[in-house]
């Protein structure tokens, strides 16, 4: 731990506290983040995208603590048929995870992959490095040159069942880096499920190439821990009519900064982006959005919504970049908090840049109170005032989760906020 | 079963006084109408008796079969029996129909230290009186009042006074952007409801309403007060003369 001898260059402090050796196929791809991140430095608050969080507690060489959370309930996603990838404090737990195996995909730990993955090659660091510009991303930069493990995932025909990279937090001062890619071959479609805390700090990438026609689903819920920190990022390139769809469900958490860096490259090619999250006091969750339109004809969607209490703060950074060329672009962007108080907090940047000029775009941001109206036609049917509060709380993240196509997957989620509202009360 | 004692009511912020004396006695199986000009104060009458924030009562009491209303949190007194049928019904997208009425049958049962209804069993309930009242299983799915049509919304009412069973219900302008059609649907919903251990109080502002609901009472109310009581045929004279006459009379 020679990082505190180099207090002066945080920077230098992070690398030295998570030095990896380089080696075999993913060696130069690291390197070359390396000297990016060197270039550019871990952000600090004079950052344009770093002014509505502090990101000091993500850049500093060592995780602050975070004390672990007793979950009693079923595992999320516990009932459906799904191959299980399991990672304790970031470390792969070959005991609690299926076979790696799965008809018409290819699965390799990045830790272990020895020999030369040329699709692999193709994607790890290089749609992180290609999502750097014009905006910087330093912690990405950081955990592809510093990752200690993850997922490679290479889809050559559908799967029958979806992936699920389940994350348990069991130190309160584990701090992991896990870098995932995944390569969809044209026509094919996958499911991605993560759920659970990580680690006292995560700091997580994803790279996602998705071929042409093909079909990426991604859910994700990030844990109920209060104290942990989360950084992550998913970056994706979107091949000819392809689907890209994100869902994360948040509650809790101290820190999360959540970015989706997104480049629609082929023609009629679709990208939802939506999250729900529920903070109460200590709460502060950043998601920032970047979508760039570069093919014509596609569509894209940001729908995010915050339930936010007690001093919780809700910040959201989503830009649409709609390029020259990419004509009949229909981007949708969306971001609202509900605020349950005068201490809560949200943050809204909506960003639109436009260079073609046969495009639809909209966007809308909103801030407001739980409707009293609505509150007291409930009441008045003899529903309590905590029950029709989390009634109105529920139909008001309603509109995020409905981006879930899958009517299970949608329905687990809502029963699960459910639950949850409920018992933030009891 | 709902008694009404010298009423007199104020806007919270403002110093504004809304209702100014109002006594009202609704016997068990009695309909009773009040009819009124704009702003005489029906409206505000149904809300302070149901509990809507921002009136301030400065006088007076409101019991319902003796148990004091004002007292009581809107829920309380809406599983003491009490049942107000909105005007203007509230959209709450994401919560569906079905989920917002059982909620709000096992809420007052709860309430009322009353055995919970099973899914199943509410179900069977519920298909049986929106039949009735001819909501489709689309109407009870979607989300609470989202997209449906005046008089969808207005028979969604009625529903939920079916599946409650108040012992005292209010109806406030239930007529308002109804076709006849719609109104004689919804007028036979409430007929159904009418019954020995029940009252009603219909707020309206035509006596058409009254054709399909019989009142035993009408009540006229201007500036605060009721101001003449009688039998139906008094909604008939105001059908025909306006309220002038009545107000000049009274005056």
């Amino acid at each position: 731990m020679t990082a505190l001898a180099e207090k002066t260059d945080p920077t230098e402090a992070m690398i030295t506290a998570h030095s990896v050796t380089f080696s075999g196929w993913s060696k130069s791809a690291r390197e070359d983040a390396l000297m990016r991140l060197r270039k550019m430095g871990l952000p600090d608050r004079r950052d344009e995208y770093w002014k509505y969080t502090r990101p000091d507690s993500l850049t500093q060489a060592t995780a602050p603590t975070a004390a672990i959370f007793q979950n009693d309930e079923p595992p999320l996603f516990g009932e459906m048929d799904r191959l299980k990838i399991v990672f304790v404090d970031g470390v792969f737990d070959a005991a609690a995870s299926d076979d790696l195996a799965l008809e018409g995909i290819t699965i390799e730990r990045l830790a272990t992959a020895q020999s030369d993955l040329h699709w692999a090659r193709d994607v790890y660091g290089v749609l992180e490095s290609h999502g750097q510009s014009p905006v910087a991303r330093p912690l990405a930069a950081l955990n592809t040159a510093l990752a200690t493990d993850g997922v490679l995932i290479h889809v050559s025909r559908t799967p029958s069942k979806p992936i699920n990279l389940i994350y348990t937090h069991n130190s309160d001062t584990s701090d992991a880096i896990l870098h995932h890619c995944i390569k969809l071959d044209p026509g094919t479609e996958v499911t991605l499920l993560e759920n659970g805390p990580a680690a006292a700090r995560f700091n997580k990438v994803i790279e996602v190439e998705v071929g042409n026609t093909a079909s990426f689903n991604h859910i994700r819920a990030q844990g109920r821990d209060h104290e942990r920190r989360a950084a992550t990022h998913i970056f994706g390139r979107l091949g000819t009519e392809s689907e890209f769809k994100s869902f994360t469900l948040t509650v809790n958490g101290v820190m999360t900064r959540n970015e989706v860096v997104l480049e629609l490259t082929g023609d009629d090619a679709k990208a939802h982006v939506a999250g729900a999250c529920v903070g109460d006091g200590e709460f502060h969750h950043d998601d920032t959005v970047f979508i760039t339109h570069d093919a014509v004809n596609c569509e894209s969607r940001q729908v995010f919504k915050k339930v936010l209490r007690n001093g919780a703060v809700g910040v959201f950074q989503g830009k649409i970049l709609v390029k020259a060329d990419a004509q009949k672009t229909d981007g949708y962007q969306i971001s609202q908090s509900l605020l349950l108080d005068e201490d809560s907090q949200f943050l809204a940047k909506p960003e639109l840049e436009i260079y073609a000029d046969d495009v639809i775009c909209s966007h809308g941001s909103t801030s407001g109170a739980i409707d009293e109206d609505a509150l007291f036609y409930l009441r008045a049917r003899g529903i309590s005032k905590g029950d029709a509060t989390d009634l109105l709380t529920l139909s008001f993240l309603a509109e995020a989760v409905e981006e879930i196509e899958a009517e299970t997957l949608k329905e687990e989620i809502l029963e699960r906020l459910t639950g949850w509202l409920a018992r933030r009360r009891s | 079963m709902l008694n009404i004692k010298n009423l007199n009511v104020k806007l919270d912020d403002e110093d504004k006084q809304i209702l100014k004396g109002v006594d009202l006695e609704i016997k068990g199986g009695e309909v009773h109408a009040i009819m009124g000009p704009n702003g005489s104060g029906k409206s505000t009458l149904s809300y302070v008796l149901s509990g809507k924030d921002g009136y301030e009562v400065t006088e007076g009491t409101a019991t319902l079969e003796g148990i004091d209303l004002l007292e009581m949190e809107p829920e309380e007194r809406a599983a003491a029996g009490l049942f107000l049928a909105f005007q203007y019904p509230v959209e709450i997208p994401g919560v569906g129909n079905m989920t917002f009425l059982r909620t709000a049958v096992n809420s007052q049962l709860k309430a009322r230290g009353e055995e919970e209804m099973s899914a199943a069993e509410f179900l069977k309930v519920v298909r049986a009186k929106a039949k009735a009242l001819k909501i489709d299983a689309d109407m009870l799915k979607r989300p609470v009042n989202m997209g449906f049509s005046g008089g969808e919304k207005k028979r969604n009412e009625i529903l939920q006074m079916a599946m409650l069973e108040p012992k005292m219900c209010i109806l406030d302008e239930t007529d308002s952007g109804l076709d006849v059609d719609a109104m004689k649907l919804v007028a036979e919903g409430v007929n159904a409801l009418r019954s020995e251990g029940r009252g009603f109080l219909v707020i309206t502002h035509y006596q058409r309403l009254l054709d399909h609901i019989k009142p035993d009472v009408v009540h006229i109310m201007a500036d605060g007060r009721i101001v003449k009581s009688g039998g139906p045929e008094l909604a008939l004279e105001v059908e025909n003369n306006g309220y002038a006459d009545i107000l000049a009379e009274v005056a």
